[in-house]
Order: C-alpha cells, then sequence, then structure tokens
C-alpha cells in the first residue's frame, strides 16, 4: 500500500486524481460482487465466501506491510467469521453482506476517530514524549498560566457572542427581506460568506482592518472611516483587548449567513393562519413577530444558536491567520495546535480534552433539539 | 409616443402585480398580513446588512485589479479618482509562496485532495447509510448512536494521534502496519473521508430510510441482491441528497485549514495552507494577497453559487458539522 501510494505520489497531481479514484471504485466494485453473490446457496459460492473471509483481513494487511502475527492472526479471526456466518441463523451469507456494508465505515472511524480520542485523552495525562504519567500536571499548568487563563476566557467570550449576535443578525435579515421584491438576490448576499474558507474571510478582514500612519492616506476602509470622523487611525488586530472582539467580527460575518438560510426556511414554515389570526387581534408587527414567529421557529433558533456555538468554541483558522495567537488573541483550539508544533503533545491533547469537554454537552442539546424538530415535522 | 416613461412604468407595474394576484388570489390575505411587517424601516435595515456583508469582499475584488502602487498608497474607494487596472497582481501572486511551493501549484493540491475526499468518503457513508436502513441486525440501533455520537467529537482529538499511526504505523505504541509513505495526498486523503464520514452517514441514512420500501421490496422480489439494490436503486435515487452532501464535503475540504496544516504538508499543501503562511510572511503586499485570496475563494463561490439550491438542502437537513 506504501508502495502503491509512494508511486501515486510521483505522478502530476492531477493525474493522481483519477487513479485513486478508479482504484477505490475498483476495491468497492469487489464487495459490492461479493456481497451480492454471498447469500446464493450452492457449495461454489460458499467456497468463494470462505476464501473472501479469509483472504480480505490477510490481504488488507499483507498490503499494509503488517507482522506475520498479526496476518495469521487476522486470517484466523476471518475463518471464525465465516463460521458464525455460515451458522447464521438468517442464513449463510447474511452477516457477509452487512458486513461488506459497514466494514469500511467502521474500520475508518476506528482508526480515524475512536482510536485517537482515546490515544489524545490518555496523552493529556503524560508527559510530553508521552513516556511518563504526569496526572494532572498538564491541567494544572494549563489553569495556572496567566497567559493560558486568558485563553480560556477568550474562547468564551468568542461563544458568548458569536452565536448571538449572528443569530439575532440573521433573524433580522431574515425576517426583514421575507417575501420582499429580490428577496433571492438580498439572500445571496449574506449567505456568499459561508462560501468563503475563513482564511479568505481573515484576508479579507484584515484588510478592513489595515491601518496606515495618521500623515498617510488609509487603505483600511474602517480605518479610513475612524479618519473621516475625525479620530486617529487604529490598529484594530493589535490593541488587546479589543482586538478579540475584531476577531469575532469575522466569524459573526462568516456565520451570519447560515443563520440567516436556516431561519428563513423556518419562518416560511409559520402557519400562515397564525399570522391572520394574530392580525384580525389587532397586533402590531413587533407583536406578530413577538408572539408568533419566534415562538413558531424555538426549535430553529436553538439549532441555530448551538451549531455556531460549537464553530466558535472550535475556531482556528481566523485566529491563526489574523494574528496566529498573539496579542492576547489566542483560543483553545490554536493553543492546541501551538502546544503540538511545539512539541508539548502532553499539553496540546490537555487543550484538545478541554475543547471536548466544553463541546460535548452543546452538541448533545443540538442532537436532541434536531430529533425533536424533525418528530414535529 | 407622446406617454411619458414614468407614467408607462406605473402602468407595466400594475400589470405586473395584477398578472401576479391573479395566480395566487387565495392566498392574497395572508400575503399582505406578512408583507406588512416588512415597512420602510425594515427595508432599510436589510440593505446595510446586505452593504455591510458584501463591502469588504468588494474592496478585496476591487483591490486585487488595481496597480499594486495605489494598492499601496489609496483606498479602494477612490477607484473613480485613481483609475487602473491590471492583472499584474494576479501573476504576481500565482508565482508567490515559499521554497516548495507557489500558489498555482497549490491551487492544483486543492483541487487534487478535495475531489477523492469528497467521493471517497460519500462512497463509503452510502453504503454504510444503506446497511444502518434497510439490513436488520442485532445492535444497530447501537451501532448507529455510536456513528451519529462520533460528530461530538472534535478533529483535534484525532489529530495527533492519526499523524502518528500514520507516520509510524503504531497503536497505542506498538507498531502494528507499515506507515504511509509522507510527501503523497495520501494521508489528507484518507484524514478528511474518516473526519467526513459521521455526519455524512447520519445525513444520507435519513434520506435513505425514506425510500419506500414497496420499491425495495419489489426489486428483492425481482431476485436481486443487497449490492443490486444499492447500486441500481438507493444511489440513483439518492443522487440528488448525495450532490448536496457532496457540495457541503466539497466545500469543507477546500477551505479547510487545520488538517492541511497536519496532513498536507510541504509540496503538498492546500491553498489555505499557502495562504495562511502569505498572510504572515508578506501581510503587508495588499496588492498581493487580495489577488491570492480571491483565487482560493473564487472556486468554492462558483460551486456555491451555481449549485446553492442543492447547498442550502443539505444545510436544512443537517444544520451541524462536528
Amino acid at each position: 500500500m506504501s508502495a502503491f501510494f509512494s508511486w501515486l505520489a510521483q505522478l502530476p497531481p492531477l493525474a493522481q486524481v483519477p487513479i485513486i479514484i478508479v482504484a477505490f471504485g475498483i476495491v468497492i466494485a469487489a464487495i459490492l460482487f461479493f456481497v451480492e453473490i454471498a447469500p446464493r446457496s450452492g457449495t461454489i459460492y460458499t467456497v468463494i465466501r470462505l476464501a473472501v473471509c479469509v483472504l480480505a483481513p490477510v490481504v488488507l494487511l499483507l498490503v499494509g506491510n503488517s507482522y506475520t502475527w498479526a496476518i495469521i492472526a487476522a486470517g484466523v479471526l476471518g475463518l471464525g467469521f465465516f463460521y458464525i456466518d455460515y451458522r447464521g441463523r438468517k442464513g449463510a451469507g447474511y452477516l457477509f453482506q452487512l458486513v461488506g456494508f459497514l466494514a469500511p465505515a467502521i474500520l475508518l472511524l476506528t482508526i480515524g476517530l475512536v482510536i485517537p480520542t482515546i490515544q489524545t485523552t490518555v496523552q493529556a495525562f503524560m508527559s510530553a514524549r508521552g513516556d511518563r504519567f504526569v496526572g494532572l500536571e498538564n491541567f494544572v499548568w494549563v489553569f495556572t498560566q496567566p497567559d493560558n487563563v486568558r485563553i480560556i476566557i477568550n474562547t468564551i467570550i468568542w461563544v458568548l457572542i458569536v452565536p448571538v449576535v449572528s443569530t439575532i443578525a440573521g433573524l433580522a435579515y431574515a425576517v426583514f427581506i421575507d417575501k420582499s421584491r429580490g428577496e433571492k438576490y438580498f439572500k445571496t448576499l449574506v449567505f456568499l460568506p459561508v462560501a468563503i474558507s475563513f482564511v479568505g474571510a481573515s484576508i479579507i478582514w484584515r484588510f478592513v482592518y489595515t491601518a496606515r500612519p495618521a500623515e498617510q492616506e488609509q487603505i483600511g476602509l474602517l480605518n479610513q472611516l475612524v479618519v473621516w470622523f475625525g479620530g486617529q487611525p487604529v490598529d484594530f488586530i493589535s490593541e488587546s483587548p479589543w482586538n478579540t472582539f475584531f476577531l469575532i467580527v469575522v466569524l459573526i460575518w462568516a456565520q451570519t449567513g447560515f443563520a440567516m438560510v436556516v431561519l428563513s426556511a423556518a419562518i416560511k414554515g409559520v402557519p400562515v393562519e397564525q399570522m391572520e389570526a394574530a392580525e384580525l387581534d389587532g397586533t402590531n408587527a413587533w407583536q406578530r413577530f413577538r408572539n408568533v414567529t419566534v415562538p413558531g421557529i424555538r426549535s430553529a433558533l436553538i439549532v441555530v444558536l448551538t451549531t455556531i456555538s460549537i464553530v466558535s468554541l472550535k475556531v482556528f483558522d481566523i485566529v491563526r491567520t489574523m494574528t496566529g495567537g498573539a496579542n492576547d488573541t489566542s483560543v483553545v483550539a490554536n493553543e492546541m495546535y501551538t502546544q503540538f508544533k511545539n512539541f508539548e503533545l502532553g499539553r496540546s491533547a490537555a487543550f484538545a480534552v478541554i475543547l471536548f469537554v466544553l463541546v460535548v454537552p452543546i452538541v448533545v442539546y443540538n442532537a436532541r433539539q434536531i430529533k425533536k424538530q424533525r418528530e414535529i415535522r | 409616443m407622446t406617454v411619458t416613461p414614468e407614467k408607462m412604468s406605473v402602468d407595466a407595474g400594475r400589470k405586473r402585480q395584477q398578472r401576479r394576484g391573479e395566480g395566487r388570489a387565495e392566498n392574497s390575505v395572508a400575503k399582505n398580513a406578512k408583507r406588512r411587517l416588512t415597512s420602510r424601516g425594515a427595508t432599510i435595515a436589510a440593505l446595510v446588512i446586505a452593504v455591510f456583508w458584501t463591502l469588504p469582499t468588494l474592496g478585496l475584488f476591487i483591490s486585487s485589479f488595481r496597480p499594486a502602487q495605489e494598492v499601496r498608497t489609496t483606498g479602494w474607494w477612490t477607484i473613480f479618482q485613481n483609475p487602473g487596472f491590471t492583472l499584474d497582481n494576479y501573476t504576481t501572486a500565482l508565482g508567490a509562496g515559499n521554497s516548495q511551493l507557489d500558489l498555482a501549484g497549490s491551487f492544483i493540491n486543492s483541487i487534487a485532495i478535495t475531489l477523492p475526499a469528497t467521493v471517497i468518503p460519500l462512497m463509503i457513508a452510502s453504503m454504510a447509510a444503506y446497511a444502518f436502513a434497510w439490513i436488520d441486525f442485532r445492535g444497530k440501533d447501537i451501532l448507529f448512536i455510536s456513528v451519529f455520537a462520533l460528530q461530538i467529537v472534535p478533529i483535534q482529538m484525532a489529530l495527533v494521534p492519526l499523524l502518528l499511526f500514520f507516520s509510524q504505523g503504531e497503536f497505542f505504541g506498538f507498531p502494528s502496519v507499515e506507515p504511509l509513505a509522507a510527501g503523497g495526498y495520501a494521508q489528507v486523503w484518507i484524514a478528511h473521508s474518516m473526519f467526513g464520514l459521521p455526519l455524512a452517514i447520519y445525513l444520507l441514512h435519513n434520506f435513505v430510510s425514506e425510500i419506500p420500501a414497496d420499491v425495495i421490496e419489489a426489486a428483492r422480489v425481482d431476485g436481486a441482491g443487497h449490492a443490486q439494490i444499492f447500486f441500481r436503486i438507493v444511489l440513483p435515487l439518492n443522487m440528488p441528497a448525495i450532490a448536496s452532501i457532496a457540495i457541503f464535503q466539497f466545500i469543507w475540504v477546500w477551505n479547510d485549514l487545520l488538517v492541511a496544516l497536519i496532513f498536507a504538508d510541504g509540496r503538498v499543501a492546500p491553498m489555505t495552507k499557502l495562504l495562511a503562511e502569505l498572510s504572515g510572511a508578506r501581510g503587508q503586499d495588499w496588492y498581493l494577497l487580495t489577488a491570492a485570496a480571491f483565487l482560493s475563494i473564487i472556486v468554492p463561490v462558483i460551486v456555491f453559487l451555481s449549485l446553492q439550491r442543492y447547498f442550502v438542502r443539505g444545510l436544512l437537513a443537517g444544520a451541524t458539522k462536528g
């Protein structure tokens, strides 16, 4: 496998794309072929199943160039699986089909997410090189260094401001343009930043914030406005503590479109009868919005708020591109990477675990809300 | 003709209104109720938001076409006093970069990373989603919830151990397989495929399970096995759903910086990484940065604008990205 990828890496980049996709397609086609013939009865199909059960794991480890004992163990396990499948309650080949469909995903998820998560959790309690158990030392370090406390506070500021402001702006915009002429185009204008990478957005905004000495002409829009109103140009992204807020604006700018589109769809789902009834009762626009629209889109509001909260907790690209975490702007996700770059794997893992612990309750709550929303629909 | 233009436009407007009214006479009351919400103040507020949201990008776009000297000394809003148009910024930007790679190369890298990292996870996720929806087995619910729950894990938790696994082939410190060759796209393809799976499986499962059971049953009676049903019925029927999730994954991968920083180093780095680097190293060369940034955002923006309908559908279906 390694040899295949080494060979592939020598080719021109764009030639690699079709080759890898075709290679992947062949693997999938082989899986589907064997799955298709698996449930058929007859000696020949049983033999094919047996061969695949034993050979598939063996070949997988062989191309991975694993150890002989591991390859043999995989073969024995495959044999065991063949027997279980052969004796299966739903007939021979049933489990075989199931594994054919699920194995690629489960394998990738186990290697890519499950095992690493466990390893990172363990690593958080280990020394920088991962060879010595240090207990809570990494976490103590995180919560006692003044710089790190600042990082945690910054992260909390992000999570408190971005979801609320983006949601309010998105909701207001969605309501204002609802049923107006050219609604589609209005939507696209605000939605567009969703397609722009955070790196691109950071450059766009750094250009807006850029400052020139007072005697020169300003080239940053915001400083030009400041000068027009008679102020002195400010270096927005280096003046602590306000620089964090100017970074936050970037994420608000990027996330409002998402909030607007989801909320706009929800608003259109509010029954018109309720609106009419409220209107006949002589309510004004604000009262209708407050008492009919908002309760009607409550679950969508929660989904939007929680989703943006998760994004703000994990914000990395913006901080990395705009300041690199300098001048008191760093956040947990950025520090996790910085510590990794400094070969402080224990501390890096500790930051990752903190991030994980912060994200979990929001995601769980979010998942519940999405489920509830589905049931209502 | 002696009719004034002003009067004509009023007439035309009224005619259009009438035509529109005819079609939707029955819900015109509801329309009115809603329309009255949008007062003049609201329209102005909407315009302000729209302008505020568009100006930064517009400034970038205009500046990227102005001569370097102009960009350095005057604001882009003075374009009419200081006119000038050039494509030099783009030529310079494409050649800018580090010792291993220029921006043009990283543009190619972005394409080479993004396409397989979109196709592979979606195919694997489709198969898993089919199994979860249409093959019964013990422990199905628990397994599905576990996959769903993996969305909780921030990818920060997985990055470093996965990198060690790729570079050393170790599980918990025990070497078990041959390390993956560094320097190619393999690491970043596989990493993106892994990280994209939980959400893709969850979303696709929602769509796949909505296929009427009769359709699947009929195919089964005709003698089709699971693979045939999957390939001949489920995949084609699900193409719109797959497309919308594919756009999502495409934009996500193209715009990603974190995974690229860890798994795509040196000469295989995508645009986001090079752009972040340029922003640090040549932070005040705005003629260069504006053009470079525009080059990197143009592809997802085109994909987004041309397929916005699908994108919105995917967004509304999921509304989350773990």
